[in-house]
């Protein structure tokens, strides 16, 4: 995406309510056609009006910044209130198109969620044609299949039940990273698993037992942690607050970790990687392992960067450690 | 993967690391920079040097990655040590594009030739060690006058100039040469497992070989592009219009 968007300018008179929308463009500054626009008005209003006279730029695709290079304006920004004097210039940029968090949610969840179903019941042309329909006589790839699906079904009523997205959208391009990531792990990880050729477990049903106590420990504690920050956050507000333990055992893993249900999260891929003995799962769960560090490590910087008084015996994602 | 993710937490996408800046860099990094590049011209032309001799010698290509395998795994293998320049920040280039280049290099070389023995006298082989070697003597050498801050007019010429013939010929090369190391892989089944396993995984080295040899066709054009760009930059002092994602 260049730099190379119009710019507008709107002057802002000292009393009156009026102000006017000019365009910048290489010859000059040339005046588009006027709005009115309250000194009031709030950032999310002028994106609504830009969109009047720019129906291709829905409100979700527009950055508007005082600064070329500076940060996005946010919607809840009132006009007047900017550091801005009698002239506003206001410089807009393309985000390109968006697509809404929810939906990104709930197609990347789905995938998986049948895919693994498609090799479990052994559709044809997955596995050779003697193997069509048929069932593994291992229960552990029962097991696994009851576990993987319940954790995407999970995934999927919390997208519609208990996230709250501080953004709306994000770049329609995402979607088609997202899903091949998460569509193609699942494919790799259910060929396996599923595979007429499965070898279950080395230590057998201790293995099984074990892995599922983490798995379930790790789905509860995650969910817990989803639960405790939407309760930080009141329908339809954007506000910050820093995340503590509560009476729920599984949250007082904030003591330790910004970002407990990151590492819930691996910890449940870990339990299904031991679970079924199958490498593709442990490279997930390392990939998995991998991003989700990145994000806590980011989220912990902003909670350093926001609060004051943010407790310092907190690591991002893995205790003491990480 | 989502480019980030969200719960009732303050955004994290919007910090990013304090731009690192290394136009200054320090004594020890420039003294080890300097040796590490002149080591490596060095090398790569103890390379050209052995194989016009043996050429001469002997007439024929055959035998020719035999006989200078050792020398060129060394420097070849060697080249890993500019992931890490790029990582500790003495070198601004990308990680990641660094990354992909030596390791298409090591792939190549441990991977492919040291280890199909019988595509060893392709003519391919030669091919591409021949594009290698006159690459690498060019970069290594600008790298080091520019550390010097004498760069020559010529080499600054040739860096950005050979390339042009060097890189479709260096990956004509690769891929003829993978191609006929196919039928071998196949037949052996090296690199390869298959199930049933304790790890419930199989891998199959042919297919893999496949998708590499495919996968050149995304990149290589990106690649060459890059440098093209890098090159009216350079050369003609125009200024670029870089497209930031």
């Amino acid at each position: 995406m260049t730099d190379l968007s119009p710019g507008w300018r709107f002057w802002m008179p000292r009393q009156g309510k009026s102000c006017v929308f000019w365009t910048r463009t290489p010859r000059g500054d040339v005046p588009a056609l006027p709005l009115q626009v309250e000194p009031q008005a709030t950032i999310a209003e002028i994106k609504n009006l830009f969109t009047k006279t720019h129906p291709q730029w829905y409100p979700a695709r527009q950055s508007l910044r005082l600064d070329p290079k500076g940060k996005s304006l946010k919607d809840e920004d009132i006009l007047q209130k900017l550091p801005v004097g009698t002239t506003a210039t206001l410089y807009f940029r393309d985000l390109g198109a968006q697509i809404s968090w929810v939906t990104v949610f709930l197609t990347e969840y789905a995938g998986p969620l049948f895919i693994y179903l498609l090799f479990y019941f052994r559709v044809p042309f997955l596995y050779g044609h003697k193997y069509d329909f048929t069932s593994s006589r291992h229960s552990v790839v029962h097991l696994a299949c009851i576990c993987h699906s319940f954790h995407y079904v999970k995934r999927l009523l919390e997208t519609l039940f208990v996230h709250r997205f501080s953004h709306g959208t994000m770049p329609l391009r995402n979607i088609f990273k997202n899903c091949t990531y998460y569509w193609g792990f699942a494919a790799w990880m259910a060929y396996y698993i599923n595979h007429p050729l499965y070898t279950p477990p080395t230590y057998g049903a201790q293995q099984v037992k074990l892995a599922l106590a983490i798995f379930v420990i790790c789905q509860l504690g995650n969910f817990s942690i989803h639960m405790a920050l939407r309760d930080l956050r009141p329908a339809g507000s954007k506000t910050r607050k820093i995340p503590y333990p509560t009476k729920n055992p599984f949250t007082w893993l904030f003591l330790l970790v910004s970002c407990p249900n990151y590492t819930y999260e691996v910890g449940s891929w870990i339990g299904f990687a031991i679970m079924t003995q199958c490498l593709p799962v442990a490279l997930f769960s390392l990939v998995g392992f991998t991003q989700m560090t990145i994000w806590a490590k980011g989220k912990h910087r902003s909670y350093l960067k926001e609060f004051r008084d943010y407790p310092p015996l907190r690591m991002p994602i893995v205790p003491f450690l990480l | 993967m989502a480019s980030s993710e969200e719960d009732g937490a303050p955004e994290a996408g919007g910090d990013r690391e304090a731009p690192r800046r290394r136009r200054r860099l320090g004594s020890l990094a420039t003294a080890w920079l300097t040796f590490y590049n002149v080591a490596m011209t060095a090398g790569w032309l103890v390379l050209a040097i052995a194989m016009v001799r043996f050429y001469m010698e002997k007439g024929t290509h055959r035998g020719l990655y035999k006989s200078i395998q050792k020398t060129l795994k060394f420097f070849q293998t060697f080249a890993l040590l500019e992931i890490v320049h790029c990582l500790i920040g003495i070198v601004p280039t990308s990680v990641l594009v660094t990354g992909v280049q030596v390791s298409s290099r090591i792939f190549m070389v441990w991977l492919v030739t040291h280890s199909i023995k019988p595509i060893q006298n392709e003519e391919s082989v030669v091919l591409f060690l021949v594009s290698w070697t006159v690459t690498e003597i060019t970069r290594y050498s600008f790298y080091t006058f520019s550390l010097l801050n004498h760069l020559p007019y010529f080499i600054k010429w040739a860096r950005y100039n050979f390339f042009i013939i060097l890189y479709p010929v260096g990956v004509a090369g690769e891929l003829l040469t993978i191609y006929a190391a196919l039928p071998y892989v196949k037949k052996t089944g090296m690199f390869s497992i298959r199930l049933p396993n304790k790890y419930n995984v199989s891998f199959d080295y042919y297919y893999f070989l496949l998708i590499t040899m495919a996968s050149y066709i995304p990149l290589f054009p990106q690649l060459y592009f890059h440098m093209l760009r890098q090159r009216r930059k350079v050369l003609h002092g125009e200024a670029v219009v870089e497209k930031d994602e």
